[in-house]
């Protein structure tokens, strides 16, 4: 899923309904005489309660699979719930991982391999399997109780139900307890390291380094050192346990991704943290210390918590009373001379809404983060959607236009907050940035940039007066604006002379003042408009190998990822089909009409009730095919190729 | 609660230590912006803004480095009015836009100027908010206790009972008690004036100004139109007598023809009371202590005041106690940042973590 790939290779991502794990590069036999087969790409999932430690399994795996070299991408998926009921349904939460010795797009549809740490994990995440995969059950969990807590009258181990897959039966709680009774620590405490265990196991089926997880558990648990030591304990017991059980009887390897990749130093990073990254190094190359307003809010959360790491370099975060508050005291930093950032979810931009509206009026710059959740209201907080996409553009009183950017890999976020903090400043205007959930809690490798090579985003403020009056009198006129970019000038208390009132009542054309007056109000709506559709936003590239495709798939944001690994599939399967993204929402870039009217068929795939090919259908008068999800999940690859094979041989 | 004052003090000297002084000797008229003034005739805000147009000279800041920021209602058209930097933000937000700027720039002196609606109504939450997290704001809250741009509906300080064209049968909420309020909110700097009085209200706007942290000066403000004589019981000559009764730290509390009243707590109760001075109760009259630790004191001077004839209503500093300022205490943290980790360092954050290396 590296969107740095340059030339990004044709390679289709098979179909992965077949489940097991088929070999590709031959096999060999390991140092324990068991048989090593080489395989191309993986998918696991961790599943299990939400007390059992499967997103840091799953984090700790990613963590090794990165440092390792392979190419990657991932799937949290949890409840909102903090603690939802023990060994419930809606208690389950999972981590998807795929991983490849080549260059991937997206989490994976199906797993190649479920653990499944009690019987409402192994319920709730069976349906996704194909028959032939693998399955590592906890089987000390599958009692009577447990089992009974979800609907099973019988064991699914013993019935019969899971004829078809492959499945590991193993007492992980059991061996666990018995690895760690040396510590003297209580069968409660001893249970909590079950995580380890399996991902010990897992490690030694897949042949992961496992020095960044014995050092991270010592860190983790510097303070406890008996706790960091059972869980390297426990970690190296599940490593042992692949090693010599016989029902282990095959490890694979994945080769790393080495030609998927151009040459750098990589890091493996979320969407959230590479979109806080990005907004410290455009305040770094803006010159302009940065200032975040939040309010907690799934999933936008991180963001805060990581910009409040980084005071030593002057971030100042802000945890308001409301979001109204967060983004209102960003915007008094942005009037001070401060880059300001407001962080946030959908139901936080409908409180913001009036606040954006000022700032439009302002013609300040403030970055407006909008990390997407499935809706309305308070929806599904913990899960992805793309439907804020409508009230970004819209979602405002009068006529108050607001440029959109939106990533589309979870390390791209790092490279739209350097776009959006370039549209802020340089137009003097709010900008949306829209993530989702998906990119936000997904990871990937990141080609780490060089410093040098950021785009400088250093602005003037005014400094003197900008204007002359008829008696020859020098004045400086706030609202009179850069011809070329329509911005008007960013005069910060403290600067001698340029004193002047802002506010959300209609001003004059360039004094600023308060004006009623019909022809000027038309004046300024027409302006603020025209400010926004022209910002210069690069044409968009469509890829479209043989050059004669009739199809286009059009998309934004994070199903960029499901999206081209759709194209490959139809591609390989030898159809023909050119694919575009949108970085840019509003303004769309300038070619996009003459692109559109080159394809007779456009089909735009959306996370919402198809909020894109509406407004595509309003500017362009073009027949948008909408394929839309709302399933809180990202596509699957292979459904999304169907839907594009049904649109090309309609 | 000893040691956090002495902390705050210590690292919060002044509230316009950071603000560069003017180097031109300034009068009233630098001050007035070249806008024509759009209050009705007769409007309480005209005093109010030539007080503050009048007090502005005498703190002898650079005027680039004030800034006035309002909401929205009559008295938030004030910042236009001002020929300094300002914002008429949206209703009830001032205060939050205001915490942004002040906490960024400590180099500025920022006023926030509100009404008891936007303030207490659609802002309240941000008003208590900016009083506990003391941030370096100076709020005056015009209250007049009506609506006054939207013509006449009744406020969240107006009394129970009030007939205006949303309530022809009379208005069924109590009111907010605001300094009763601003005291629950832990601010630390607590007043009230009147707008008739210039005198009274240049000097507590002088102690506001010099207050570090959050202060909060409600000013009683007559709207002539929609709410007029609503504090006619203070400003006639002879009913004030008995109304008013102005606070001075370190004198006793008095008031009334000849300083005939006097307050005194209950010894039962703990509540204040008025009662008429004599020889021999003399000596139980409190003496007023606007830098005790405790707002309770304070709290029940709040509560002297008969809501419908206004009558015990005390004016002057309530409570001027210093607290650690938030921005103060934000720009610490910086600093400590730097101090312990070093100046922040981009290619080494992004290269942070677990990395690993491709040769092509």
């Amino acid at each position: 899923m590296t969107s740095q790939v340059s030339s990004p290779a044709e390679q289709a991502e098979p179909a992965d309904q077949q489940g097991g794990q088929s070999p590709v590069g031959g096999q060999r036999t390991g140092d324990g005489g068991k048989e090593i087969r080489r395989l191309d790409r993986v998918i696991i999932r961790f599943a299990g309660d939400s007390g059992d430690g499967m997103q840091l399994t799953g984090d700790r795996f990613t963590s090794e699979t990165a440092s390792f070299g392979n190419d990657l991408s991932t799937l949290p998926n949890f409840p909102a719930e903090i603690r939802a009921p023990a060994g419930t349904l809606p208690g389950v939460s999972s981590f998807q991982l795929h991983f490849a010795d080549h260059d991937i797009l997206t989490p994976g549809d199906a797993p190649n391999v479920l653990v499944a740490m009690n019987p409402a994990a192994l319920k709730a995440n069976l349906p996704d399997v194909p028959r032939g995969a693998e399955i590592i059950v906890n089987t000390d969990e599958f009692t009577k109780r447990p089992m009974a807590k979800v609907g099973y009258d019988q064991s699914p181990l013993e019935d019969g139900s899971l004829d078809g897959y492959h499945v590991h039966p193993v007492p992980l709680t059991t061996l666990t307890v018995e690895a760690l009774k040396e510590f003297g620590l209580s069968r409660k405490e001893a249970e909590r390291s079950k995580n380890m265990f399996a991902l010990g196991l897992l490690s030694w089926m897949y042949h992961r380094p496992t020095e960044g997880t014995e050092k991270f558990l010592r860190q983790k648990f510097a303070k406890k050192p008996q706790i960091a030591e059972a869980n390297v304990t426990a970690f190296r017991a599940g490593w042992n346990f692949g090693e010599t059980t016989e029902d282990f009887a095959v490890s694979y390897e994945v080769a790393p991704a080495t030609t998927a990749f151009p040459t750098g130093t990589y890091r493996n990073i979320s969407g959230n943290l590479a979109l806080s990254y990005g907004l410290i190094a455009a305040s770094r190359q803006a010159d302009l210390p940065l200032f975040l307003g939040s309010y907690p809010i799934t999933p936008a959360s991180d963001i805060l918590h990581e910009l409040s790491k980084h005071k030593n370099f002057g971030v100042r975060s802000f945890q308001a009373e409301d979001e109204i508050a967060g983004i209102g005291a960003a915007l008094g930093a942005a009037f001070g001379g401060s880059l300001a950032v407001t962080t946030t979810s959908g139901p936080g931009v409908a409180l913001k809404s009036e606040t954006i509206g000022l700032a439009v009026s302002l013609e300040l710059p403030l970055l407006v983060i909008d990390i997407q959740r499935g809706g309305p209201s308070t929806g599904l907080p913990t899960k992805t959607e793309q439907a804020d996409l409508l009230q970004a553009m819209y979602g405002r009183n009068g006529e108050a236009p607001v440029p959109i950017v939106a990533p589309k890999t979870p390390a791209d976020c790092f490279d739209a907050a350097l776009e959006a903090a370039r549209i802020a400043l340089t137009y003097r205007t709010p900008v949306f940035l829209l993530s989702d959930g998906y990119l936000a809690n997904g990871s990937e490798p990141w080609r780490v940039p060089d410093v040098d090579e950021l785009p400088d985003l250093r602005v003037r403020f005014a400094t003197g007066p900008n204007h002359v009056l008829a008696d020859g009198t020098e004045v400086f006129w706030p609202y009179k604006r850069d011809p070329k970019t329509l911005a008007r000038p960013w005069a910060v208390p403290g600067t001698p002379g340029l004193e002047h009132r802002i506010g959300g009542i209609e001003k004059q054309d360039g004094t600023g003042n308060i004006s009623y007056d019909p022809a000027n109000h038309d004046h300024m709506v027409r302006i603020r408009q025209a400010k926004v559709d022209g910002i210069a936003v690069p044409d968009i590239e469509v890829d479209d190998p043989t050059g004669d495709a009739r199809t286009l798939v059009l998309g934004w944001g994070s199903t960029y990822g499901p999206i081209t690994a759709a194209v490959r599939r139809v591609r390989t399967a030898g159809d023909r089909i050119a694919q575009a993204h949108l970085r840019h929402l509003n303004p769309f870039p300038a070619n996009l009409g003459k692109v559109l009217e080159g394809y007779e068929k456009v089909v735009v795939p959306e996370m919402n009730l198809g909020q894109l090919a509406t407004l595509l259908r309003a500017r362009y008068l073009v027949d948008a095919r909408s394929f839309t999800q709302v399933r809180g999940l990202p596509f699957k690859a292979e459904q999304l190729a169907t839907a594009l094979k049904e649109a090309i041989d309609d | 609660m000893t040691d956090t004052i002495a902390e705050g003090a210590a690292s919060a000297p002044s509230a316009l230590s950071l603000v560069p002084k003017t180097a031109v000797k300034q009068t009233m008229k630098d001050f007035k912006s070249d806008q024509e003034v759009r209050w009705c005739p007769g409007c309480g805000d005209y005093a109010i803004l030539a007080a503050v147009q009048g007090f502005m000279p005498e703190l002898g800041l650079a005027k680039e480095n004030i800034v006035f920021v309002s909401g929205i209602g009559c008295s938030s058209r004030f910042p236009y009015y001002m020929n300094t930097y300002g914002m008429h933000s949206i209703h009830g937000r001032a205060p939050a836009i205001a915490t942004g700027l002040a906490a960024s720039r400590r180099d500025l002196s920022v006023w926030v100027v509100t009404g008891d609606g936007d303030a207490l109504s659609i802002g309240g939450n941000h008003l208590i908010h900016a009083l506990r997290r003391n941030v370096n704001l100076k709020i005056l809250l015009f209250n007049n206790r009506i609506y006054g741009l939207t013509k006449g509906q009744y406020s969240p300080t107006s009394e129970v009972g009030k007939i205006t064209k949303s309530t022809p049968m009379g208005s069924l909420d109590s009111p907010f008690n605001p300094l009763s309020l601003a005291l629950g909110a832990e601010a630390g700097f607590v007043a009230r004036t009147v707008d008739s009085d210039r005198k009274h209200l240049t000097e507590v706007l002088r102690q506001a100004a010099a207050h570090p942290g959050t202060a909060l000066v409600e000013i009683y403000q007559n709207c002539n139109i929609f709410n007029d004589g609503a504090f006619e019981a203070l400003k006639d000559k002879q009913q004030a007598q008995e109304a008013v009764i102005r606070l001075e730290h370190g004198q006793p509390i008095r008031f009334g023809l000849d300083q005939s009243k006097g307050v005194i707590r209950n010894q039962h109760t703990g509540d204040l009371e008025v009662i008429t001075v004599t020889p021999e109760n003399e000596h139980q009259v409190l003496v007023h202590d606007a830098h005790a630790t405790s707002p309770t004191t304070a709290f029940a001077l709040t509560r002297l005041a008969d809501p419908d004839t206004l009558h015990h209503t005390p004016i002057g500093v309530l409570r001027n106690v210093e607290r650690p300022v938030y921005d103060t205490q934000m720009s610490d943290q910086l600093d400590n940042a730097v101090e312990l980790k070093g100046k922040g360092d981009l290619g080494a954050l992004l290269a942070g973590g677990d990395t690993w290396t491709v040769v092509g």
